[in-house]
């Protein structure tokens, strides 16, 4: 038997508590609209937690981590009044922001602290996801393969993880730390092919874009050269920042290589969406800088091909 | 009774922390303390003689002496006590040491303690008994575990002193990890040279039964007296007319096997000889390969066989062999490469293990000994080696050195720079560990003669460009990164403990570390010993150590066994488990709980069954003692009336 029928099952009108975090709500608006799309399209019903607050993002947990995370388990004290037991959230900084909480809550010098300072009821009963690892492991490759009624065969497409993902392996406790596999995985079944793709979890330049952007140029140039490199399309992420980074800095990287990149990078939730047979629109394609209309042309497949 | 106490400072150790003086003079209050004393050093010889001397004087009929923990002195104070006429057991130590004065810095709170600790021993010696040992006859033929270059070196020493030796291996061939490398550091000379004359040696010496393709099944008994189950698994070939010929393997159409020997480079046969110098040169079939098992078809060997040699019908044997002692060598495993995801070892062929060059590197191994690259066949210009893949990061688990990484390494550079002259060789290193004699000198030589770039950082990632492999690292003497091109990649996989070492280890009573390797009895004064008296380690089952060092241990082992056999005889251990007949009510439970089989029902004269415990079998484990529900069961020495006492005199 399939083990991801079971998951399905068990994932059919699961409800599930939604952090979305600053950025789903700005620039990475796609982002927030596709992952609702593709949780609906799978049976995942998400519950936006009431009244969430931010989860304190770098300067908290770098001041003071215990304060840090009291506001990152006041959400998750939320959703667990909500009734849930998962908290998913798609971007990577709320992800590590929300363990942060639990790793504290965890701790037994830490804890009191941290629940004197949330002044309400919590218990630590629950589990924080990304969108990605919601889909990898709850759902499963195999399910969404049998719910693919566009396959983006003939498509090839790289996984740019980024730094947070997978790590640090003991706190993200998902997939292979320094070869990830499960994006690569989900885009196989969605048809596309994918190729080894080196620079898979290679650094972005992440926040230095604002105060040292030469070092963001670097790097994410570098990403962007390998991934077309090795005869990619199009870059598929799931964080904001490294969206930003290879997406919106794609002209600003095309002055300081002196290149024509023009590569779309996009979010792993709008391919699965696409493969679904989503409206683009729904899923926010046309909110890219890079235009991603490519991801729409109807290939034959390596497969009819040969035939 | 006449009680001595005798209290020890143990120099600074134990009179800095606790006051000594006091312990004897309270401790003289006590009832039938008729002497007491502190004295600096009690196991020094005046100590001794002291006892001695008191003994002798004040006519005492037990002692108690207060110092360290009786794993260290409790034998020397028994021969102290039995040389002036006491009997061994007649003796208690109380730990003031370690259990009082090491681990608590408050004088007075340590000084009550080790009052205490005095007293219980007092009260238990009241109900010593003497206790006597009997002898049995040690079984003079060792078992030795494993036929790597350890085992081979302690089953030709023990059989120089004319023991009996059963030289069990699990592969069908001995010469262990040490047949598989070309050369040796740091003398690069010939590996299969130098063993080889050492496994012919095995096989000729008529007083070593060589059991290859078998494994220990099953352990009992104990020193002097052990009793191996050996399972001899069915190789198909009947190796007492298999002459070795090579015919079947020529013929033998199932090609696409992995060849274990080479480290899976390169195809072997379903029947097989692994190597040129294999001991015992037979053939043997490996069963989940082999058509003749899978398709029901074939049968090549066979027909081909000119001595009809191919048996498919063989079934496993087991075979029980007695021995005195055993010899542990079961040696080691390598890291598996493929773990560190960003290396891509076991993604890109290019990208292999250091025994995976090694058998490149090899006249016999699966490229002829010419140096050619897995993915394209080759000849590598630029070789990058990665040095502590699977060594000192704890991130793997494997936060041990593994103490030959650099080594070979240095080895392979400077042989890589032989076969190749033009090549050029890089090093990512963490630090260079090379200690033992001439090693490094031999890196230097790496170094300045042959030219190996050494780069002293960590390597980040491993990917594909083009047809080369881009090594991306640190160079922290730089402090820069750096990249490096190249053709072929060898990661320096480090040393882990042999799969199974853990059961093996439940079998023979043994301990074992976090990562599998077997404990010896003392960290450096009983190096080859374990704590299970009669089993000895040798090579790197114990730990990593190279080839000098596995033959050196190979060699300190026999010597034990022959030290152990020198005597007829072996004094039993008195401390066993005694039936009172009287109070038995027969219900049997310390027959089921016994792990060793020591005890077993005896027909009294009227019929009646009582359970009777076998002496020389029993371990003084106590599980019967603690299960009897009439408490008819008792273990000497430590009686149920011994330790009540102790528990009275603490709470009472």
């Amino acid at each position: 038997m399939n083990p991801h029928i079971h998951n399905e099952e068990m994932f059919m009108n699961r409800r599930v508590a939604y952090y979305q975090g600053c950025s789903l709500e700005g620039l990475a608006h796609e982002f927030d609209t596709s992952t609702r799309e593709v949780c609906a399209a799978l049976g995942i019903e998400l519950v936006e937690i009431p009244d969430w607050n931010c989860c304190g993002s770098t300067p908290a947990h770098s001041l003071d981590p215990v304060l840090s995370a009291a506001l990152s388990a006041r959400n998750l004290a939320i959703a667990v009044r909500e009734g849930a037991d998962v908290v998913m959230t798609p971007c990577p900084g709320c992800l590590k922001s929300l363990k942060e909480s639990l790793e504290v809550y965890h701790n037994p010098h830490q804890r009191q602290k941290l629940l004197d300072i949330l002044g309400m009821p919590f218990d630590g009963e629950v589990k924080a996801v990304s969108v990605l690892q919601l889909l990898y492991e709850q759902v499963g490759p195999e399910a969404i393969r049998e719910r693919v009624v566009r396959p983006l065969s003939g498509h090839s497409l790289v996984p740019y993880y980024g730094c947070l993902l997978s790590r640090p392996a003991h706190f993200a406790r998902f997939d292979d730390p320094e070869n990830p596999v499960s994006m690569d995985r989900l885009m196989e079944a969605v048809g596309a092919s994918v190729p080894d793709f080196p620079y898979k979890t290679e650094c972005c330049g992440a926040t230095y874009g604002v105060t040292r952007n030469e070092i963001v140029g670097k790097l994410s140039g570098r990403i962007l050269d390998m991934a077309l490199g090795v005869g990619a399309e199009a870059v598929a992420v799931a964080c904001p920042l490294c969206q930003q980074n290879l997406d919106l800095r794609q002209g600003q990287l095309n002055r300081q290589w002196k290149r024509n990149f023009d590569i779309p990078v996009v979010y792993i939730t709008q391919i699965i969406g696409l493969a679904l047979g989503i409206d683009p629109k729904k899923l926010g394609l046309h909110k890219l800088f890079v235009d991603a209309g490519v991801l729409l042309e109807k290939r034959e497949s390596e497969n009819s091909r040969a035939v | 009774m006449r009680i001595g106490v005798f209290v020890c400072q143990c120099g600074t150790n134990i009179a800095s922390t606790v006051d000594t003086d006091a312990v004897a003079q309270k401790t003289l209050m006590l009832p039938d303390v008729v002497y007491s004393t502190s004295y600096m050093y009690t196991c020094s010889e005046p100590g001794q003689k002291e006892i001695q001397q008191a003994i002798a004087e004040h006519g005492l009929q037990g002692v108690v002496v207060a110092a360290c923990s009786p794993r260290m002195h409790e034998p020397t104070f028994r021969r102290a006590v039995e040389k002036a006429g006491l009997n061994r057991y007649m003796f208690e130590m109380a730990n003031i040491r370690e259990h009082v004065s090491w681990i608590g810095t408050d004088r007075e709170a340590n000084t009550r303690k080790a009052c205490d600790l005095v007293e219980m021993a007092v009260a238990k010696l009241r109900y010593n008994q003497p206790l006597f040992s009997s002898k049995v006859p040690i079984h003079k033929k060792v078992l030795v575990i494993g036929g790597g270059v350890a085992g081979i070196q302690a089953a030709l020493d023990c059989a120089e002193g004319g023991l009996d030796v059963v030289l069990v291996e699990k592969k069908t061939t001995i010469g262990g990890r040490m047949a598989q490398l070309d050369k040796t550091f740091p003398t690069v000379d010939c590996s299969s040279c130098i063993l080889g004359p050492k496994m012919v040696d095995v096989s000729q010496k008529e007083n070593i039964t060589l059991l290859a393709s078998s494994e220990v099944e099953n352990i009992s008994g104990y020193v002097g007296n052990f009793k191996v189950d050996v399972r001899k698994k069915a190789t198909y070939v009947d190796w007492s007319a298999c002459t070795g010929c090579g015919a079947c393997i020529e013929k033998c159409p199932s090609r696409k096997v992995p060849d274990s020997f080479n480290e899976e480079l390169g195809n072997a046969r379903a029947i097989n000889i692994p190597f040129p110098q294999a001991i015992p040169k037979k053939a043997a079939i490996r069963r989940e390969y082999c058509l003749h098992f899978t398709k029901g078809k074939c049968g090549v060997c066979k027909k081909i066989c000119p001595v009809d040699a191919v048996d498919y019908e063989m079934q496993d044997e087991i075979l029980t062999e007695d021995v005195g002692a055993i010899i542990v060598a079961t040696g080691y495993d390598l890291f598996d490469h493929s773990v560190y995801g960003e290396y891509g070892g076991g993604r890109y062929p290019d990208v292999i293990s250091g025994l995976q060059y090694e058998r490149i590197l090899s006249a016999s191994g699966p490229y002829g000994g010419h140096i050619k690259r897995p993915s394209d066949g080759k000849e590598p210009r630029d070789i990058v080696f990665v040095a502590c893949v699977g060594s000192r990061d704890a991130s793997v688990d494997r936060p041990y050195c593994s103490g030959i990484c650099c080594m070979y390494i240095a080895k392979q550079a400077i042989l890589t720079k032989d076969h190749v002259p033009g090549s050029n060789s890089y090093v990512f290193y963490m630090d260079i560990r090379s200690p033992g004699k001439n090693y490094d000198e031999f890196v230097r030589r790496a170094q300045e003669e042959y030219g190996v770039q050494y780069i002293r950082g960590r390597v980040g990632k491993i990917y594909p460009r083009g047809d080369r492999m881009v090594v991306q690292g640190a160079d922290t003497l730089l402090g820069m990164q750096v990249e490096v091109e190249a053709d072929l990649v060898v990661l320096a996989t480090g040393v882990e403990s042999a799969s199974g070492s853990r059961e093996l280890a439940e079998k023979l009573r043994i301990s074992y570390d976090q990562y599998g390797f077997y404990m010896e009895s003392h960290p450096k004064l009983r190096p080859v010993e374990t704590n299970t008296a009669g089993v000895y380690l040798a090579g790197v089952c114990q730990g990593p150590k190279d080839i000098p060092a596995s033959v050196a241990q190979g060699s300190a082992a026999a010597a034990k066994v022959q030290a152990l056999f020198s005597r007829d005889t072996i004094e039993t251990n008195p401390q066993v488990a005694l039936v009172n007949e009287r109070s038995c009510i027969s219900c049997g439970k310390c027959i089921q709980v016994c792990p060793y089989g020591a005890i077993q029902w005896k027909e009294l004269r009227g019929g009646e069954r009582k359970a009777e415990v076998l002496p020389s079998v029993c371990q003084g484990c106590g599980l019967c003692n603690a299960t009897c529900p009439c408490k008819a069961i008792q273990l000497l020495h430590a009686t149920d009336n011994q330790i009540l006492a102790e528990v009275n005199e603490l709470f009472g």
